[in-house]
């Protein structure tokens, strides 16, 4: 099942303005950027160009700090993250796409931290559905959706942007 | 021999030798290996792959850099390393090799990296270990040093990453070089152009050809159009039986010098597993030549052993479907 474009937009819109609301009031200037491969490479470009053309924009790739590597192995495809600006001192906007039960980012966070200690992190997610399985919330979402265990809400991209349900059996 | 080195599944059980893997098991090290290069570029340099596993470095024979380098890259991955120098463990106080080997998996080793003198001694201990142990050959006799292989493809992957164009020679003692029939398995397996061996005749094992290389015993008519130049260290402790007349005469013949080097490609570059004799396997302008990768190799070294433990770590594991973790 297809998700209409509108929605994808309005969702990217929604996190944007979240964004913009979350750094204002909180007073922090010249963050820098995260996006966890791959969809959260590509909402991050995206809110780049919405916010800052100039904010610098990394990507992290959270394979090695996967909970899960000793289940299901690593996938060998593995790219190097690319963090081009110092992790100490520095407000981080860690960006993905769906924030489903919050292992990524507990990754991810590990992955940040391996690089240095940043000033502050803020996670901003496309999409968030229910199926916490670690105390992590996001500080800004484009879109909230409830959805059963069979489905899975993916994103495809980089252009256009198109979020899809599919049903997993 | 390779068959006990892959699971039912087709993954990396042990890592014994580069013969029978096929191509794709190849090409996932280097990717993998690739992959983990950025490790060294942290602040802190480590990734959990690893963590609460533990790996026991059984040196049998001495050995730097190797050893430090599986250290390393054990380290690197989050395990717990043990280096046992076993010329002076319990082995010389007449311990059996199988006694010290049960003694250890008691201790819940996960794996064993090995180095023996005496060539199938890791695939000896693959054999009688627990179901959960994994094996890496660290260099047995003159039959395999996989690793070495490994991350000298690697670093000519790196350089020149179409094999199949390549013409790569192999200079030196073949006859007494793990590091070469490792190297020509691995050249091969990768379809490379052309594999060259440039030795005297002492210097070469009976079966050569069989190996699949193209045999030279001229140094200049072998360097000829070459892409890529691996010397080999002149094992001067196996130099006993009357093999050569002198390392002069070695050097005279079969030593490279920035002339030879001129011989080849422009771009060629030149390798060395090292410890490098200088004077002996090339000169010092050779060695410390733009065109010489030797360090580089060294430091591949580590992301191909990270890269072969942490595969050769997942074998046990129930093959499962990556799901979704988002």
């Amino acid at each position: 099942m297809t998700i209409a474009d509108t929605d994808t937009t309005s969702a990217l819109q929604a996190l944007t303005h979240c964004l913009q609301d979350h750094l204002s009031s909180h007073a922090i200037q010249s963050p820098s950027m995260l996006g966890i491969h791959t969809g959260g490479e590509w909402v991050a470009r995206a809110l780049q160009l919405a916010i800052d053309e100039n904010m610098p924009l990394g990507t992290l790739d959270i394979s090695f700090y996967r909970d899960d590597f000793s289940r299901i192995g690593m996938n060998p495809e593995v790219r190097p993250s690319h963090i081009p600006f110092e992790v100490d001192d520095q407000h981080i906007i860690l960006v993905d796409d769906v924030l489903y039960t919050g292992r990524t980012i507990r990754a991810a966070l590990n992955e940040i931290f391996a690089y240095g200690r940043p000033a502050s992190v803020i996670l901003a997610v496309l999409i968030e559905r229910d199926g916490r399985q670690l105390p992590i919330c996001a500080d800004c979402v484009g879109n909230r959706v409830a959805l059963d265990n069979n489905q899975q809400i993916k994103l495809s991209g980089p252009e256009p942007l198109m979020l899809e349900i599919i049903e997993t059996s | 021999m390779s068959s006990i080195q892959l699971t039912p599944t087709g993954k990396l059980r042990h890592f014994l030798t580069i013969e029978g893997l096929p191509r794709d098991m190849l090409v996932s090290i280097l990717d993998t290996a690739e992959s983990l290069t950025s490790v060294k570029d942290r602040s802190i340099k480590k990734v959990p792959l690893l963590r609460g596993k533990t790996v026991a470095n059984l040196f049998f024979e001495p050995s730097t850099r190797t050893r430090t380098t599986f250290e390393l890259a054990a380290k690197r991955l989050s395990a717990d390393v043990l280096n046992i120098a076993m010329s002076t463990s319990a082995t010389t106080k007449g311990e059996s090799l199988l006694d010290t080997l049960r003694n250890l998996e008691a201790m819940h080793v996960d794996m064993f990296v090995v180095r023996h003198a005496q060539s199938g001694a890791a695939h000896f201990i693959a054999q009688q270990v627990a179901p959960h142990v994994s094996i890496v050959n660290a260099g047995d006799g003159r039959h395999a040093h996989p690793t070495q292989a490994m991350l000298d493809v690697f670093t000519i992957r790196r350089h020149k990453p179409d094999f199949g164009g390549l013409t790569v020679a192999i200079v030196g003692d073949i006859r007494h070089s793990r590091v070469a029939r490792s190297q020509i398995h691995a050249l091969n397996t990768l379809l490379t152009g052309e594999v060259r061996v440039i030795a005297p005749q002492t210097l070469l094992p009976a079966d050569v050809e069989t190996l699949g290389v193209k045999v030279f015993h001229s140094l200049d008519e072998g360097l000829r159009d070459v892409d890529v130049i691996i010397m080999l260290r002149l094992q001067r402790e196996r130099m006993q039986g009357g093999r050569l007349p002198s390392e002069h005469e070695y050097y005279q013949q079969y030593g490279m010098t920035t002339e030879r080097l001129a011989i080849a490609k422009p771009d060629a570059m030149i390798m060395h597993p090292g410890p490098i004799n200088r004077g002996v396997e090339m000169s010092s302008s050779v060695a410390d030549s733009p065109q010489s990768v030797i360090l580089e190799q060294v430091s591949h070294g580590i992301a191909i052993r990270m890269a072969v433990m942490s595969m050769a770590m997942q074998h046990n594991q129930p093959d499962k479907a990556p799901q979704a973790a988002t």
